[in-house]
């Protein structure tokens, strides 16, 4: 067990590995941002119950481990991944094992001209000036202490972009898969997506392991939606249950542009999600779905943020959260209007289904509005199944177990039907079957 | 004897409903409980269903020689008891489809019989469709959510239909239909009818009564069956009104 007061040593003395392993990288303008980070890291606090965003979240018990990176490319056969695509679906595959690229097991499709789907090390390497444009825009190290850590140790990650008026049929489908082996591995994926005007583009972000191993993921994700975008982003969590998973997504959302996010989570040990998304102009479209089901001793925690900083824009969340045994849960959603931002519509929800009376939630809406002529609303509710749907299942006999998950699948079933992608559904309907029937 | 009740004491939430109900069904028997509003018929019919916040305090039901008190209500169910629900619940995200063919299943492997595969199920749904003139979008449909309470009992009646049951209890399913939804649920339940399985059904008025034509009629009032009889005991009722039944009942207590 380290001391609050150690891990920003801890993870200073890793910086001077690190850049030993960067060889001749060390010069870039990339490199300059990585100083600047480890530096300003060095001034930041670890957080802790006091912090207001991490009130319900202690997240002491990561100290409990020393976590470091894999520098080896540690190797993985195909059929370990294979386990985690999407049955029936053409698509463009990115993955990484222990946060590197790894070339052999990617596929990459047809895809429309000027269109970049790559890791992030390669477009770095190439110098790609979108990259160098967006990288850290979003995802500001300021009081983040997690995100500067990945400013610090940027290397990798998954690099999306589609030009003006592209539209990329087939989804991008990113592993990322962690083995931890003898050494409790922390692997922080840095991701940038950048939807250029009028562009569609389609993004699942999947973090996944295959045995109940300790290591610590730390995700950093920046999406641009440029005027007229369309994006749609799904995020599935399933990694080990001893595993740590502290992510942050930022989106920028021009003109009119739609961006749509389903958090599909199995948590971990613990699992900390922050996302905030941003209108700087008029007409965007903001969906947040969340989903997520936890047990034993989990924790998972959602910080959400809606930054209607603009008039005519629309956002809409709803997360529902499954709890067993002694999980708990945090939802805190904030939607900010500002005064600029009228005809705004925001609606905000959070349902949860408490399977144990061990299982605790809190959930926290916040509504910040400034502007008079806007439509908001927000609503939490805390509960069990119902039991007289459950009775009448059973009436009809149906077992307790089946009646459970039916009733389990029903409440997640908005969520998963705002999933546009058929073979994403039914992986996840898999996900839900296997957790909850069997 | 297909349901043999004796002497059922039940309460909910400190209260004693049913104070000793006996009652005995035969196989190709229709029977039909009467009585006014609050008397425990909806009470009997869950105890029967097995719902749990209901506590048997006193008494025993004998059902196909086996006691089915000690069933879970899925058990009973799979045993062949079908209740058809006064207030059916809405099931958001549970299509009728998927609630059917989870419960054909489970009733199935319970009686170690093979379970239906996606053919044989849907051509069974098509068919009992038809009896209670269901059309057939309602079977994607989420379980009775947003239907009219007609289209909800006949839902029920499809299911009813569906499952096919031994002893089938009909709880007010007569209640805020239109005369042809009456017809329609009435027909069903007819159609149903066979030599070795039973009927109870539960009712406020006389009205369905000229459709299902009982065996028996029993009154019950107060948590009691205060009177029984045969069909025609159904139409005095109608003529008289309960509070003959409630003047009777009285007179028994005075006398
Ligand atoms: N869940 C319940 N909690 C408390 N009392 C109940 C409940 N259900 C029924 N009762 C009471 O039991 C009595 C009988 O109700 P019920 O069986 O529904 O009558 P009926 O179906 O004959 O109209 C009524 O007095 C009613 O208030
Ligand atoms: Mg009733």
């Amino acid at each position: 067990m380290k001391e609050i007061k150690d891990i920003n040593q801890y993870f200073i003395k890793q910086f001077d590995e690190f850049e030993e392993s960067l060889n001749g990288e060390k010069t870039s303008e990339l490199h300059q941002l990585r100083k600047n980070a480890i530096n300003y890291f060095e001034k930041l606090n670890f957080p802790t119950l006091k912090d207001e965003e991490w009130r319900y979240t202690d997240i002491t018990s990561l100290l409990n481990h020393n976590f470091s990176s894999d520098y080896n490319k540690t190797k993985v056969s195909p059929k370990v991944i294979s386990k985690f695509l999407f049955d029936k679906l053409e698509h463009s595959l990115l993955v990484f094992v222990n946060g590197s690229y790894s070339a052999e097991l990617s596929k990459l499709i047809d895809i429309p001209k000027g269109v970049r789907v790559e890791s992030i090390a390669e477009a770095l390497k190439n110098n790609n000036s979108i990259v160098k444009k967006h990288l850290g825009s979003y995802a500001k190290n300021e009081n983040f202490f997690f995100t500067t850590l990945s400013s610090a140790f940027i290397k990798d990650g998954a690099f999306v972009y589609v030009p003006d008026g592209i539209v990329v049929e087939d989804p991008i489908h990113i592993i990322f898969y962690t083995k931890a082996k003898d050494k409790k591995v922390l692997t922080q994926p840095r991701n940038l997506f950048v939807a250029g005007k009028n562009s569609q583009v389609t993004i699942i972000e999947h973090y996944v392991s295959d045995d109940e191993q300790v290591y610590f993921t730390n995700a950093v994700t920046e999406i641009v939606a440029d005027e007229g975008a369309v994006v749609d982003h799904t995020k599935l969590q399933e990694e080990s249950s001893k595993a740590f998973h502290i992510a942050r997504m930022e989106v920028d959302q021009e003109r009119s542009s739609n961006f749509a996010s389903h958090l599909i989570s199995l948590g971990a040990e613990i699992s900390r999600n922050d996302f905030n998304a941003r209108f700087n102009d008029e007409g965007g479209e903001c969906m947040l779905n969340g989903l997520f089901m936890i047990n034993n001793e989990q924790l998972f925690d959602a910080h959400t943020m809606i930054d209607h900083a603009k008039p005519y824009c629309n956002s809409y969340e709803h997360y529902k959260g499954i709890l067993q045994d002694k999980a708990r849960g945090v939802f805190n959603g904030k939607v900010m209007v500002r005064q600029d931002a009228q005809k705004t519509n925001a609606f905000q929800e959070n349902n949860t289904i408490l399977l144990s009376d061990e299982a605790i939630m809190n959930t926290k809406p916040q509504l910040e509005i400034f502007a008079d002529d806007v439509k908001c609303s927000h609503g939490a509710t805390i509960g069990k199944l119902n039991d007289e749907a459950k009775f009448y299942l059973k009436s009809r006999g149906i077992g307790e177990e089946s009646a459970t998950a039916i009733l389990i699948h029903a409440f997640a079933s908005d969520v998963i039907t705002s999933i546009k992608i058929p073979a994403l559904r039914d992986y996840l309907e898999e996900i839900i079957t296997k957790r909850f029937n069997q | 004897m297909l349901l043999e009740i004796k002497n059922l004491h039940a309460r909910i939430a400190g209260n004693e409903i049913l104070k000793g109900i006996n009652l005995k069904v035969n196989a190709g028997e229709v029977h039909a409980i009467m009585g006014p509003n609050g008397s425990g018929k909806s009470t009997l019919a869950s105890v029967l269903a097995g719902r749990e916040e209901f506590e048997v305090t006193q008494g025993e039901i004998i059902y196909n020689d086996k006691n089915l008190l000690e069933l879970s209500p899925e058990d009973r169910a799979r045993e062949g008891v079908f209740l058809a629900f006064q207030y059916p619940v809405e099931i958001p995200g549970v299509s009728n489809t998927n609630l059917l063919k989870t419960a054909v299943n489970e009733i199935r492997k319970y009686r170690g019989e093979q379970e239906l595969d996606a053919m044989e199920f849907l051509t069974l749904l098509r068919e009992k469709s038809k009896l209670v003139e269901l059309d057939q979008k309602f079977l994607s449909r989420s379980v009775n959510e947003g239907f009219s309470g007609g289209e909800k009992k006949r839902n029920e009646i499809f299911q009813m239909a569906v499952l096919n049951p031994t002893l089938a209890v009909l709880d007010e399913t007569d209640s805020g239909l239109d005369i042809d939804a009456l017809r329609i649920v009435a027909n069903g339940v007819n159609k149903l009818k066979r030599k070795d399985n039973a009927t109870i059904v539960v009712t406020h008025y006389q009205r369905l009564l000229n459709y299902i034509v009982p065996d028996f009629v029993h009154v019950l009032y107060q948590g009691k069956i205060a009177k029984s009889g045969g069909k025609e005991l159904a139409l005095e009722l109608e003529e008289k009104g309960y509070d003959w039944i409630k003047n009777g009942k009285a007179e028994v207590v005075n006398a």
